[in-house]
């Protein structure tokens, strides 16, 4: 009958009214500014620069400037100096640092490629989206303090690839003793040969274990 | 209420006087209308609320639209224009056509017996009334009426149906 | 029923008006009572208005699943030393849609007409004002008493289609006249039924006024069933057809098309900005109060109480809340409802609506002239008033869908 189709459709929307008071699955509505959004983990806006400790950014940052991410970003929107001096890394080793680290976010495409390009682990994507800024130039161009975040949030935001990242450094860290270990037993046992055979220089051992390539971590 | 009454007659003299200098057809058939808010508004100081209620839903409501569709649908050309003083027909035929309506308008008011002096008591109609008038002794008229205004709306329609086969169809 | 026996919240508004007006001398005493009726009018009506908006969005939201405005609570006033912090469940969006209005840059076509265009909206406030005058909101308190009340609502409902094309016409585009002219058959082509279901409750009440049609659907039968007109058969199918004629009239979904908001860009509203615009919205809603206060008047009994133990709640009372009612009805339907396509629109006035509404003209004819029967053939009256309802509703829906079965979809799957 003419209606009956009215009459139905009434008694749906009806069903939603008494339901989005009862039902709390019902309300997909986000309250956003108190509810924060549950993003999913790939989720990415901009890059972020890991460092080791949340305590001191600046000296446990994973970067060593190598500057791969600079000349592989396709809107080349990351600028980087080389330090002159070098400190030791995550590993200990001796390696240079980024005294300028910028990213100019107005550019970036959040592509992704320098996270997943950075043989270090260093770099990776962030997921705010709450980044307005009162000045379109300066306040969307982020320098190495300002990207720098610690290991740890890095953990809270991907846990799982963040977890495969330590394990992987964690693994490197521990090839790396082991080498340093076999070296120096091996050091030691040439010691002992060249301590039994007593025309023996003393200065190629040192030279020898200086340059060690940097463990390459992919 | 004289007061009331000058008012009401500048506004419908006004605007009926304005709408005929205007070249704008658009704003000449608004102030009609509000020419004839002002005959409601009269028949409302008359004290014949039903003729006002019915001449604002009839005029103001419904001849209003017909006249702006009817304007809108049959307007040729820029309104703009200036109209050309050459045409001496033309001032025959207005002239003949305003003096015969002013002459019908000046007999009816001359015959009309208008006694100013006696104060007749104030009429008092009812809307029942009205409608048993209309519907007994005056029906013919009601009805000659409603006859009247269909042929006006067919002749709107004739006027706007333009017959256009012989033109190409994308002629502007 | 006098004056006197009424309760102090029934003369409350009455007694207060009279008391402010004999403060005045005499010569001001009409013209206040006059002015203080109009205040009152635009005041609560003005708030309802408000109201009305935050209302439909929340409404609408919850239809839908959705939470509606919750946001916008108190402004922080630098001159108090304390704050509210309550959002006050978005109860205060309409002021601040308001404020948003009036602050925006009203922008006038460089072609338009200029003087019209400014003129539109303002008249037709004007003119979806001046409806209310004839309600009867409560004992004693309708505006003006007319003779012809209804001839006066339909007179001052028909005058807004003038002001639909001068807006139209005003803003010099060719969209927005193509809308308004649009909008106006539409509105045309549905006062026509609108008029036609209205019409047998005159027929069956004997009078054109506003208030005597409500007294005349005073009292109940057995203390609880009212005599109000929708309880009656042609009465009942005359508020549905009531209902879909005001919906069409007032141009508010499913028969929305001249200003459809997914489709065209607000009809003939295009060149209008700002608190212009916001003062047709203003209209749009004052028009949809005015027909529903109208259908309250005509079938729900108006302020009369529905029980005979009721009536120590005031008229206005009963007469605002039966508003609220019809209202949110109206946006129910707009939650539920698709809009028509103007075909579908037209079919359903002239195949099925003004039909209908005819032959209900007929059944309330019968009804009237029957008005003195007794005993069983009371119940013969209601069978066939009732077979005059159901029979043409029956058939003519089965006409309207001749043809035009349910839908089928060749590619997609079900």
């Amino acid at each position: 009958m003419l209606g009956s189709g009215i009459i139905k459709g009434l008694a749906v929307t009806a069903k939603n009214f008494v339901g989005s008071y009862f039902v709390p699955e019902r309300m997909v509505t986000e309250q956003y500014p108190e509810d924060r959004p549950k993003l999913p983990e790939n989720y990415r806006s901009f890059p972020l620069l890991v460092s080791e400790t949340a305590e001191d950014p600046m000296g446990t940052l994973r970067c060593v400037a190598c500057q791969i991410c600079e000349k592989e970003c396709p809107p080349q929107c990351i600028y980087i100096e080389k330090s002159k001096d070098k400190k030791p890394d995550a590993t200990g080793k001796m390696q240079l640092y980024p005294v300028v680290f910028a990213i100019d976010t107005s550019v970036c495409m959040s592509c992704g490629l320098c996270a997943e390009l950075c043989p270090f682990d260093s770099i990776k994507m962030d997921q705010v989206f709450e980044v307005a800024a009162t000045n379109r130039f300066a306040g969307l161009l982020l320098n190495r303090e300002q990207l720098a975040k610690s290991n740890a949030y890095y953990h809270s935001i991907r846990p799982v690839e963040a977890a495969e990242v330590d394990a992987r450094l964690a693994a490197d860290r521990q090839a790396a003793e082991a080498k340093a270990k076999a070296a120096a037993a091996a050091k030691a046992a040439a010691a002992a040969a060249k301590a039994a055979a007593p025309a023996a220089q003393p200065a190629p051992a040192p030279v020898a274990e200086a340059p060690k390539p940097p463990s390459p971590a992919a | 209420m004289t007061l009331a009454l000058i008012l009401l007659s500048v506004l419908i003299l006004g605007s009926a006087a304005v709408a005929i200098a205007l070249r704008n057809l658009i704003h000449s058939a608004l102030l009609f209308v509000g020419c004839w808010a002002g005959i409601a508004a009269f028949y409302l100081w008359a004290g014949a609320e039903f003729v006002a209620f019915a001449q604002v839903l009839i005029y103001v409501g419904a001849v209003s639209m017909v006249v702006l569709f009817a304007v809108l649908l049959t307007r040729q050309g820029n309104e703009l224009e200036p109209v050309k003083d050459d045409s001496f027909n033309r001032f025959i035929r207005a002239l003949i056509a305003g003096g015969s309506v002013a002459g019908v308008l000046l007999g009816a008011i001359l015959g009309t017996p208008m006694d100013v002096n006696t104060a007749s008591p104030a009429p008092t109609m009812t809307v029942r009334e009205l409608g048993a008038r209309l519907m007994g002794p005056h029906a013919a008229a009601l009805l000659i009426v409603g006859v009247l205004l269909t042929v006006a709306l067919l002749g709107a329609v004739v006027l706007a149906a333009v017959d256009r086969s012989d033109q190409p169809e994308d002629a502007p | 029923m006098s004056a006197s026996t009424d309760s102090f919240l029934e003369r409350a508004p009455i007694e207060a008006r009279d008391w402010l007006v004999q403060l005045l001398p005499a010569p001001l005493q009409w013209f206040t009572h006059h002015l203080i009726t109009i205040g009152a009018i635009l005041a609560v009506f003005g708030l309802f208005f408000a109201f009305t908006t935050v209302a439909e969005r929340k409404l609408l939201g919850r239809l839908q699943n959705r939470l509606g405005p919750n946001r916008s609570g108190l402004p922080k006033f630098s001159a108090l030393p304390w704050h509210l912090k309550h959002k006050l469940f978005g109860l205060t969006q309409p002021f601040a849609d308001a404020v948003k209005a009036l602050t925006k840059e009203d922008i006038v076509p460089a072609a338009a007409d200029k003087l019209l265009h400014f003129l539109a909206p303002v008249l037709v406030v004007a003119f979806s004002l001046l409806t209310f005058a004839v309600l009867p909101f409560g004992r004693n308190m309708v505006p003006v008493d007319l003779d012809a009340g209804l001839l006066y609502f339909f007179a001052a409902g028909s005058a807004t289609e003038l002001t639909i094309f001068m807006a139209g016409w005003a803003s010099r585009n060719k969209y927005s006249l193509l809308a308004a002219m649009r909008a106006l058959a539409q509105v045309i082509s549905y006062e026509l039924p609108l008029l036609l279901s209205v019409v047998p409750v005159v027929l069956v009440a004997g009078t054109l006024s506003t208030n005597e049609i409500v007294t005349a659907q005073g009292g109940w039968s057995f203390g609880i069933l009212p005599h109000w007109n929708i309880f009656t058969p042609w009465g009942f199918i005359g508020f549905l057809l009531f209902l879909v004629a005001a919906l069409a009239e007032c141009n508010r979904s499913p028969f929305d098309l001249p200003e459809a908001e997914s489709e065209l860009i607000a009809g003939h509203l295009t060149e209008y900005s700002g608190f212009k615009y916001a003062l047709f919205f203003m209209a749009e809603y004052f028009g949809l109060t005015a027909l529903s206060g109208l259908g309250v008047t005509l079938f729900l009994g108006g302020w009369q109480a529905p029980c005979d133990f009721l009536p120590f709640i005031p008229s206005y009372v009963w007469f605002m809340g039966k508003l609220v009612m019809m209202i949110v009805f109206f946006i129910w339907v707009r939650g539920t409802l698709l809009r028509l396509r103007i075909d579908q629109l037209t079919r359903l006035a002239w195949q099925f609506i003004v039909p209908l509404a005819l032959i209900n003209l007929g059944n309330a004819a019968f009804w009237a002239l029957t008005a003195s029967w007794a005993g069983p053939l009371q119940l013969v009256r209601l069978g066939v008033s009732l077979a005059l309802v159901v029979g043409p509703f029956i058939l003519l829906g089965r006409r309207l869908n001749i043809g035009r079965g349910p839908r089928t979809y060749r590619y997609a799957t079900s």
